[in-house]
């Protein structure tokens, strides 16, 4: 008897939290934010269920068009055939950019550079500058870590820095954040990109400067909020607009409690 | 009588049984290649250019075609005259829909930018050497430009190209070669590095070592073959690459000979055990006889024992292969990355397995990056397809 009534209300809760069920889906650079975001949400709404998972920016968006996510998380714009997808089945797609990322440019603690424009940036990215003493530093050879051509700061980095120019071929791809810091930080002459969140002393961030070599800016919170630091991207949800049973979750990552945990995480929060 | 019966009936059941999982396993893993080749094939109709995009020049353009090499390097501004691709002698103007601004005022496009098809139009028009790109969204009616995005990606762009540029805009390029060589590079060395230290240890635990330093050496080597890859590949980045770092006195350790080791490694534990168990299942007789005749105990292990365990010995080594080429994680970490043709083991590669984790993620489903992924795919399907049909070959020609 008492075996029917446990088995009777574990079936009622499974049935009622399923009517507030969310899936979030994508980026795995949004993925600790979103992680953190729905914890917080969950314990405040006992009837809530927001499941968030990686896989990427493009798993996140392939999956909303597939209705397999009621959010997508991403890390870069939403391209035009995926929007298209989206657009040919009937549905409106809505973009919400729930914090900013700044990106460092980081190189080995070794190296007496400090700061570079955006210009030397480019050249040492394509190719064009291959030693450090073309832009001031000792004669050694530059080693130019990049991420993968999937994550979604490989894009930003390419369409900020290299102003859509392609990455020279024979630069060495990290599959993670992590590494890039791990081989910075044991390689003399290297040279990458990291999000500020994941600065530590092993490696030493540059100045940048994008209005020729009059300002050179040191990447922090500060300088990201203020925008006087300039590699910095937007994080974005797309959601569909026929689906309202997300806006309470979306509406919780925008409030004041969700953007603190934005701030908490690492990232920028929107809010002025 | 019932008895009986019921066994028979009982035995015909299980029998079913094993023989549906065998045909279900069977089917699975005919379907995985079907659907492997046919999501791959898909890649050599789609276009060159980025899906959903358009590329134009203006209609006075003699240009009719552009490879994709070209194309990248137009738009890196590696390439700054029609000349060098075939045209007039005049200067390209690299126009990305994002430019528009620089052309055209705001009032011009209109509050939701309702015009921006007529002035992409009329921007073309103005400038003889334009190569515009924009998406296919704001294609102009009546379009005055000339459309130059009608080449598919050939098979021989796919298979002897020499630069993997998966989005790169406005047109991609997929080489596979650098790729290609760089998994046979790693693999091979890896095997070469690896095959005489396991045969070795083989040896010794079969012949040499007294079964209590066998009872401890054996579990310890099958540990090997538990640690998961990425441990392996963090070892390897934290270890190995500075190690060649330092002993090549390179200005990068993120090598293919790093990768080799780490794979080298990885590959021990299946060779030894495998060998090992060929070289034990030796008759004692055979043995026997050898060392009876008056051959030394080297003599008899290397020519009555490896001769008889050979095929065994082959088995080890082609599962050994196995694992090296389609290892993905430990390389992905340790090996670089970067997609050029290796020159020696001492530079930055990218091999096949690296490619396909590190870039499926992100690809948008169905498209052509996604399509030359699945093609890699196959290529290492193939690979070890080939393999393990020549190791069948030189068993059974062994018997």
């Amino acid at each position: 008897m008492n075996v029917k009534v446990l088995i009777a209300t574990l079936a009622l809760g499974i049935m009622s939290t399923a009517a507030y069920a969310q899936k979030v889906k994508g980026s795995d650079t949004v993925l600790p934010l979103a992680q953190k975001e729905a914890e917080v949400f969950m314990k405040k709404n006992s009837d809530a269920m927001v499941t968030v998972t990686g896989g990427g920016s493009g798993v996140g968006i392939a999956a909303l068009e597939s209705n397999n996510t009621d959010i997508a998380m991403a890390s870069r714009k939403i391209k035009i055939d995926e929007q298209l997808k989206i657009k040919s089945s009937g549905k409106t797609l809505v973009e919400q950019v729930i914090a900013w990322d700044a990106l460092a440019v980081i190189i080995n603690p070794d190296n007496k550079v400090s700061q570079l424009t955006r210009e030397q940036l480019e050249g040492i990215f394509t190719g064009k500058i291959t030693n450090w003493k073309e832009v001031g530093g000792d004669d050694m050879k530059i080693v130019v870590y990049s991420r993968e051509t999937s994550s979604g700061t490989y894009e930003f980095f390419k369409e900020s820095i290299l102003k859509n120019k392609n990455y020279m071929a024979n630069i060495l791809s990290m599959p993670a954040t992590g590494a890039i810091v791990q081989s910075v930080s044991q390689t003399k002459g290297a040279i990458g990109y990291i999000g500020v969140a994941y600065l530590n002393d092993q490696v030493k961030a540059l100045k940048v400067s994008y209005d020729g070599g009059k300002n050179y800016v040191a990447p922090s919170y500060e300088t990201a909020k203020d925008k006087s630091y300039p590699v910095v991207r937007p994080l974005y949800f797309y959601y569909l607009k026929e689906n309202a049973a997300v806006k309470p979750f979306i509406n919780f990552v925008m409030s004041a409690e969700g953007q603190a945990i934005v701030k908490e995480i690492g990232y920028i929060d929107v809010t002025k | 009588m019932a008895r009986r019966k019921l066994a028979i009936v009982n035995e015909k059941i299980a029998e079913t049984i094993i023989r549906v999982c065998g045909w279900i396993s069977s089917l699975t893993i005919l379907l995985m290649v079907v659907f492997l080749f046919k999501e791959g094939a898909g890649l050599f109709s789609s276009k060159q250019v980025e899906d959903g995009y358009v590329l134009a020049v203006n209609k006075s353009n003699k240009v009719d075609h552009l490879g994709v090499e070209n194309i990248k390097d137009i738009f890196d501004m590696e390439i700054t005259n029609w000349k060098e691709v075939g045209g007039e002698d005049m200067d390209i103007i690299v126009f990305r829909f994002t430019d528009i601004t620089n052309y055209v005022s705001a009032e011009q496009l209109g509050a939701d930018f309702e015009n921006l098809p007529q002035c992409i139009d009329s921007v073309l028009a103005a400038n003889a050497g334009m190569i515009a790109f924009f998406p296919e969204t704001y294609m102009p009616e009546n379009f005055s430009g000339k459309r130059i995005d009608g080449d598919n990606i050939t098979l021989s762009s796919f298979f002897a190209g020499t630069e993997w540029f998966p989005t790169a805009t406005p047109a991609p390029i997929f080489g596979i070669l650098p790729l290609f060589l760089a998994t046979i590079l790693v693999s091979l060395a890896a095997i070469i590095m690896a095959v005489p230290l396991a045969l070795s240890v083989a040896i010794y635990m079969a012949e040499l070592a007294s079964p209590k330093v066998r009872k401890i050496l054996k579990p310890t080597i099958e540990l090997l073959a538990g640690i998961p890859s990425v441990v392996y590949g963090f070892f390897g980045l934290v270890v190995f690459v500075p190690m060649v770092q330092k002993a090549f006195d390179l200005p990068v350790g993120e090598t293919a000979l790093a990768g080799a080791i780490i794979l080298a490694i990885m590959a021990l534990p299946t060779i030894i055990t495998v060998s090992e168990d060929a070289m034990r299942s030796v008759p004692r007789s055979m043995k026997e006889a050898s060392l009876a005749l008056g051959a030394t105990h080297w003599q008899t292990i290397w020519k009555v024992i490896m001769p008889y365990a050979s095929s065994g010995i082959i088995a080890a080594i082609v599962m050994g292969v196995g694992r090296a080429i389609g290892e993905t994680m430990a390389v992905l970490m340790v090996t670089g990355n970067s997609a050029v043709i290796p020159d020696s083991l001492l530079t930055p590669v990218r091999t096949i397995p690296a490619t396909i984790a590190a870039e499926l993620g992100e690809a948008p489903v169905g498209g052509a990056h996604y399509q030359a992924l699945f093609m890699l795919g196959c290529i290492l399907f193939v690979i070890t397809l080939l393999i393990s049909l020549a190791a069948n070959k030189i068993q059974s020609k062994k018997k």
